[in-house]
């Protein structure tokens, strides 16, 4: 019963949100493609950090080197959209691969330490290799030729464009919840839970943990080849670990241990901002003081609170 | 010659400042076992309270030396009563995740009540001046650093090694439950150990303010070469905090002097490397999972 009407809420948001671009304004159609993709970005980390157990503060990198990927191909090759993408995932794939095989080795303090200071590092490079990254001004002064496929689609166009980066995520989302609901998606919580035993039971935790850390890193490059022509950008700031940092927020804000968990935490986190940064600057403070309080009294997160909350009172 | 005397001196003012303040982190990490992300916020903090008291209440620095740290080891005392304790029981990334939000509330004040400009602090007219050492020109203050650093290493050795209280520190990063069983406060130990950390992240920012110039950004600069630190020197290691600042101190004095192009990513590629080949840092206590 209760299956049902989730499944029927899920059915209703998703109607809704194919129709927005016919009963809201343009403020509102960049308000959702912000949350859709920072959502993608947020559930990638989550597979890392929920799943896994890996507190993750770099994996900005990810996102911001598929940003970069699909800046400099429009740029140079003016491949099509659909294209860039993938250069992204792959892009990211082969530096979460490095980084990754430098960092799952150690332990989870050591492992948010290193992928901060491996962030920073990509980071660096970004903002000191002008001739290829431009600085800091970052990329800029790219235009969407097509979409790829032979899909005739105006990417230009913020609605059209929203009904591209929705499609996207959500076969990214069906994606990533199979692997999730996968065997290995169940590793994956094993090791969070006990790595040793884990072990014991003859699976290299090495191996998953980098594997896990490979697909999140590509997803992540998947959310950030979306993200640049939004902002028409790609700019250091995506790669900074302030960027990192907001999966982190998004994830707890939403849940850590519900798949859709990182998608509200990225509409709150997004809505959030929006409202507090239209009267005040310090919109950081705020965050600051949700997040202690979150951490704190409400570990579960939003959705989770909300759903214990729910199944308490519909017994 | 000449050059290498100035790049060796200046490695070592940047690495016992980074001594300072990283061997504060480590120490909160050896006792209570959590990584204060916070660590760069009450650095600036420090920082930040010197130069109010130099220049606008108009105190001599020396005051402000004595007085700042003093004031963020007061604060400290207040987030480890209101909010740490709830973490204590918990997985350490809980605790990463309670001192980002600290660090994000600290960081959005400072910029609040100081502004996000760029404010300068002078050196002390004792120490402004530049002495000839080593074939070259070199400012005393940079002296003056490297005396604090080494008493400041003298003093924690003699701490940890020769007094009762040391000795409590020692025994409640050993076995916590022990020590209580032997009658240690251990509550109380906690306390004064983050307070401790927070003292040492602001005299490493009083220290700092002449040196370099106050932004809202600095604390988050000093927290990753701090992280950087003591992955190369060795999470929770006394020793290990000394080694990784000496080595971030000469990639950092001689980086910058003759690779001025890669500066910026020297410091990652030697801790890449430290951990391809000494995951542990080098006098790291275990850390592999």
């Amino acid at each position: 019963m209760k299956t049902k009407i989730l499944m029927g809420l899920m059915a209703v948001v998703i109607a809704g949100l194919i129709a927005v671009p016919w009963i809201a304004s343009y403020f509102y159609i960049f308000i959702l493609t912000e949350i859709l993709i920072l959502g993608l970005f947020a559930a990638s980390f989550n597979l890392i950090f929920g799943y896994t157990g890996m507190l993750s503060f770099g994996h900005a990198a990810f996102f911001g080197i598929g940003s970069y990927a699909t800046a400099l191909v429009l740029i140079h090759l003016e491949w099509p959209f659909l294209a860039c993408l993938l250069v992204s995932m792959g892009a990211s794939a082969l530096l979460a691969l490095v980084i990754g095989f430098l960092s799952v080795r150690l332990n989870e303090v050591y492992f948010a330490m290193l992928t901060l200071a491996f962030g920073m590092m990509v980071f660096a490079i970004a903002y000191q290799w002008r001739s290829v990254t431009n600085g800091s001004d970052g990329l800029a002064g790219f235009t969407l030729g097509s979409f790829g496929l032979g899909l005739d689609l105006t990417l230009g166009n913020p609605a059209v464009y929203y009904h591209v980066v929705l499609a996207i995520v959500a076969i990214a989302a069906v994606v990533l919840y199979l692997i999730c609901r996968s065997s290995f998606g169940m590793i994956l919580r094993a090791i969070r839970q006990n790595p040793e035993r884990v072990s014991f039971a003859g699976l290299n935790v090495r191996t998953y943990r980098l594997v896990a850390f490979v697909i999140a890193g590509t997803f992540a490059g998947l959310a950030g080849g979306l993200i640049a022509p939004f902002l028409r950008v790609a700019s250091p700031e995506l790669l900074h670990w302030s960027m990192s940092a907001e999966p982190v927020l998004m994830a707890i804000l939403g849940g850590t241990g519900y798949f859709l968990g990182p998608f509200v935490g990225s509409a709150v986190f997004v809505l959030l901002e929006t409202w507090i940064t239209s009267f005040t600057e310090s919109w950081m403070l705020v965050l600051g003081i949700i997040l202690a309080m979150m951490v704190i009294f409400f570990r579960k997160g939003l959705l989770g609170t909300a759903l214990d909350w729910w199944l308490e009172v519909k017994k | 010659m000449s050059g290498i005397g100035a790049a060796l001196l200046n490695s070592l003012d940047i690495g016992l400042l980074l001594f300072i303040i990283a061997v504060g982190l480590n120490i909160v990490f050896g006792v209570l076992n959590i990584i204060n992300f916070a660590h760069g916020a009450l650095y600036m903090l420090g920082a930040y309270l010197a130069f109010t008291l130099i220049n606008l209440v108009g105190m001599p620095f020396w005051a402000a030396l004595l007085l700042a740290p003093i004031g963020v080891a007061i604060l400290a005392v207040i987030i480890d009563r209101v909010l740490l304790r709830f973490i204590y029981s918990r997985d350490v990334a809980d605790s990463l995740l309670l001192t980002f939000a600290i660090l994000l509330i600290i960081n959005e004040s400072i910029r609040t009540i100081w502004g996000s400009g760029i404010q300068v602090v002078q050196p002390p007219q004792l120490l402004s001046g530049s002495v000839q050492l080593l074939g070259s020109s070199v400012s005393t203050y940079s002296l003056f650093v490297i005396v604090i650093g080494l008493l400041l290493l003298a003093g924690l050795w003699y701490l940890f090694n020769r007094t009762r209280v040391g000795r409590i520190m020692r025994a409640a990063a050993l076995d916590r439950d022990m020590a209580e069983a032997l009658c240690i406060n251990t509550r109380m130990v906690v306390t004064g150990v983050f307070a401790f950390g927070a003292w040492l992240a602001a005299v490493g920012g009083v220290v700092a303010a002449p040196m370099r110039a106050l932004d809202p950004g600095m604390g988050d600069k000093i927290i990753i070469e701090s992280f950087i630190v003591v992955v190369i020197g060795g999470l929770g290691s006394f020793p290990g905090a000394l080694l990784g600042a000496i080595v971030l101190g000469l990639i950092h004095g001689f980086g910058g002097r003759y690779l001025p192009e890669v500066n910026l990513l020297l410091p990652f590629l030697g801790m890449a490397l430290v951990l391809l080949f000494k995951p542990n840092g080098i006098l790291g206590k275990g850390a592999t999972a």
